[in-house]
């Protein structure tokens, strides 16, 4: 619970500490497709700068990606694709969600079924992916 | 005045007590021996008084409060009462308001979940304080009440629910038509009366409202209870306002704000399927324009 329960004093210049609303998995799973959206959002901005690097020279383009090819920028492509594959099923839930006449009904169940498709895809894409970018 | 400022200094003595839950039984007696319990005797016993007894425990209630007189900043205060299996949130509180500490402030009227007057966040959700039983909540810990969030906070568990009702008044919650009075009543199918039942029994509370994520950061947003309201209106076979107010809902902070979130279907005290009615509502937009 996000509740200090450090009492705060009646006049003290701390401000009390307000509670975090405890919504459950429609909150969590819009909380999330927010910070993976505004992450893709980010990514494609530098992607579009690295990628016009090309109409420079092919040797600027190869030198830009070149510097990708270490393990901190490989921990952030795992990161890229979880919030990709993430941003994605749940999409796919939000559309079902706003279309689908059982929806609403179901939503909670459509939540897991993005958390079980997420976990299936990423487990196996995560030991591949690493093994290349600590491997080599 | 002079004697609002006791009580905050008698309930710090409580706060004192609470903050270690293990000996909240102990620390806190001498807040309240003195408090009166009053009420029959077998009332005084821990546990259960014999056959048929109601339990009774204690619980610590931890509460937002604000006194605009007196406070600049909302703070926590702890207060350990004795209640009974059969005792709700609304109880305890009345409790501490008779017992402890006169000065704490909320709101309730029928006390029975339909006057729709006590709204709270309890335990992080909102509930109302009246249909929210004791035992049903983890009270090893403090039950943590606070005021709905997102509606301006005038005095401890009181809002300002102007905003609210200006959103409500908006999409015109009352039945619109046009040409002659029938002479009779109007006849409606009961498929036709299905249609919207469940938006029907929406009570005001505000509940949902407060409980959007969507609402707390943008306060020109309608709202849920508004297109609950709406709802009502635009799926009723009477009613010949539908388009007015449906184009009020097309409005860039009408229902498309809705992120479809779920937090006001899961906190609305009489178990509206809100997302659904807001998602009917969208669906409805768009096939008036196809």
């Amino acid at each position: 619970m996000a509740t200090s329960l450090t009492p705060t004093a009646k006049d003290g210049p701390k401000r009390p500490v307000g509670t975090l609303y405890r919504g459950r998995e429609g909150m969590w799973s819009w909380v999330a497709h927010r910070i993976s959206g505004v992450a893709i959002f980010f990514f494609l901005f530098v992607h579009v700068l690295d990628t016009a690097t090309v109409r420079i020279s092919p040797e600027a383009y190869d030198a830009v990606i070149g510097q990708y090819k270490n393990p901190v920028m490989g921990v952030g492509e795992l990161g890229l694709v979880g919030a990709v594959v993430f941003h994605a099923l749940n999409g796919i839930r939000i559309i079902l969600v706003d279309f689908w006449s059982k929806g609403t009904q179901h939503q909670r169940k459509l939540f897991w079924g993005v958390v079980v498709l997420f976990t299936l895809m990423m487990v196996p894409f995560a030991i591949r992916h690493l093994t290349f970018v600590f491997g080599h | 005045m002079a004697g609002e400022k006791e009580p905050g200094t008698r309930s710090a003595t409580g706060e004192e007590g609470g903050e270690g839950i293990a000996t909240s039984g102990a620390a806190p007696s001498s807040d309240y021996d003195h408090a009166g319990k009053g009420g029959a005797s077998p009332r005084q016993e821990k546990g259960t008084d014999g056959a048929g007894g109601i339990p009774s425990f204690d619980v610590t209630m931890r509460l937002r409060r604000y006194n605009p007189e007196l406070d600049t900043e909302p703070h926590w205060e702890n207060y350990t009462v004795t209640m009974y299996g059969t005792d709700r949130v609304l109880d305890a509180l009345s409790k501490i308001k008779a017992e402890i500490d006169g000065t704490l402030t909320f709101r309730r009227s029928c006390a029975h979940g339909i006057c729709g007057s006590d709204a709270m966040r309890v335990n992080g959700r909102n509930r109302l304080a009246c249909k929210t039983l004791l035992k049903d909540l983890d009270i090893s810990k403090p039950v943590v009440v606070e005021p709905i969030k997102g509606l301006p906070v005038e005095k401890d568990l009181v809002v300002d629910m102007e905003p609210f009702f200006a959103a409500y008044r908006e999409v015109m919650p009352f039945l619109i038509t046009r040409g002659a009075e029938p002479t009779r009543e109007r006849v409606q199918s009961q498929p036709d009366r299905e249609r919207f039942d469940d938006t029907t029994k929406c009570i005001l509370c505000a509940a949902c409202t407060s409980s959007c994520p969507v609402f707390w950061t943008d306060g020109q947003y309608f709202g849920p209870a508004a297109i609950v309201n709406a709802h009502r209106f635009i799926f009723d076979s009477r009613d010949q306002g539908s388009d007015l107010r449906l184009e009020i809902l097309n409005d860039r902070e009408g229902v498309w704000r809705c992120r479809t979130i779920f937090n006001c279907s899961e906190a609305c005290p009489r178990g509206i399927q809100i997302t659904k009615a807001i998602a009917e509502v969208k669906q409805a937009l768009i096939a008036r324009k196809l």
